[in-house]
């Protein structure tokens, strides 16, 4: 092997012979703990979230370009798809603003029992449940 | 088993062979997968604990501009505090998502032309939308 990364997982047993050392299985093995669902989650609310950069990009362009402009992102907040999208994004935000404070108390140091780490995923999903639902309606009975 | 013996069973055991020289401190010393030690950690951390109280605040904002005409939108903007924060808000946004971003190529594009290409991109990308983001805040601060 030539590659740094598979030279890594080799070990040697107490008489002295080279090994591959063994893996642990892949994802789909494992019944899904909460834990997991909520690490998979941060990861793919980042994601959603970095998406949803084009709109505050397109919003302060178009605001800071003509009337026009700004009727084009006015027209499209407002629109179905638009609608659905600031919805998504909202509980995006507040799942990976929990979530992320989460994992900036295991940063140093807290947190990191199993117990622990089940009921704060159960926590983080509260939270991001409340504070979605104010965001939604105090934003919407002012779109 | 006497040292002879013991080198030869090693020398003939059948296992995995490594041809690249490399140990576990060589990796260890800014030799990681980007070449840079702990920065790119470090930063995220960084600007994850400054976009806590930036996105609090984001949303209370939001509601100035959320479906007000755009002469609103740049009144608000154009107050002092209101166009610093929300360059705060956009350049800490902006390198926390390149650096977030960047760890999930990492991690899921192994083929060397790709995975070279889209870390650029994402680097790219990430810092044009930002810049886009400041200039227009800018714009907004000055003529608002």
């Amino acid at each position: 092997m030539t590659e740094a990364r598979d030279a890594l997982m080799v070990g040697r047993t107490s008489d002295g012979r080279l090994v591959q050392r063994p893996i642990s299985p892949h994802l789909q093995i494992y019944k899904w703990p909460i834990s997991m669902a909520g690490s998979i989650l941060h990861r793919a609310t980042g994601i959603a979230l970095s998406v949803g950069t084009l709109l505050l990009v397109w919003f302060l362009v178009a605001a800071a370009s003509s009337d026009r402009a700004y009727a084009n992102v006015s027209g499209f907040i407002h629109s179905f798809i638009g609608v659905i999208l600031l919805l998504g994004w909202i509980a995006a935000l507040w799942y990976h603003f929990f979530a992320g404070i989460r994992h900036l108390a295991w940063d140093v140091g807290y947190g990191f029992s199993k117990p622990d780490t089940d009921r704060n995923t159960y926590i983080i999903l509260g939270a991001t449940g409340v504070f979605t639902l104010v965001t939604w309606i105090v934003l919407f009975t002012r779109l | 088993m006497s040292e002879t013996a013991k080198a030869s069973a090693i020398k003939n055991a059948t296992g995995p062979r490594v041809e690249v020289m490399r140990t576990q401190l060589g990796r260890v010393r800014g030799l990681g997968a980007a070449r840079h030690g702990t920065e790119a950690w470090w930063a995220e951390r960084l600007t994850s604990l400054a976009l806590i109280p930036l996105t609090l605040w984001f949303v209370y904002a939001a509601q100035h501009f959320a479906g007000h005409p755009r002469a609103d939108v740049a009144h608000w903007i154009a107050s002092p505090v209101n166009a610093t924060l929300m360059l705060a808000l956009v350049i800490a946004t902006f390198y926390h998502m390149q650096l977030g971003l960047q760890v999930v190529i990492e991690d899921y594009i192994h083929r060397e032309p790709a995975r070279v290409a889209s870390l650029l991109a994402n680097k790219a990308v990430a810092f044009l939308l930002g810049l886009a983001a400041v200039i227009a805040t800018l714009k907004l601060a000055f003529t608002g």
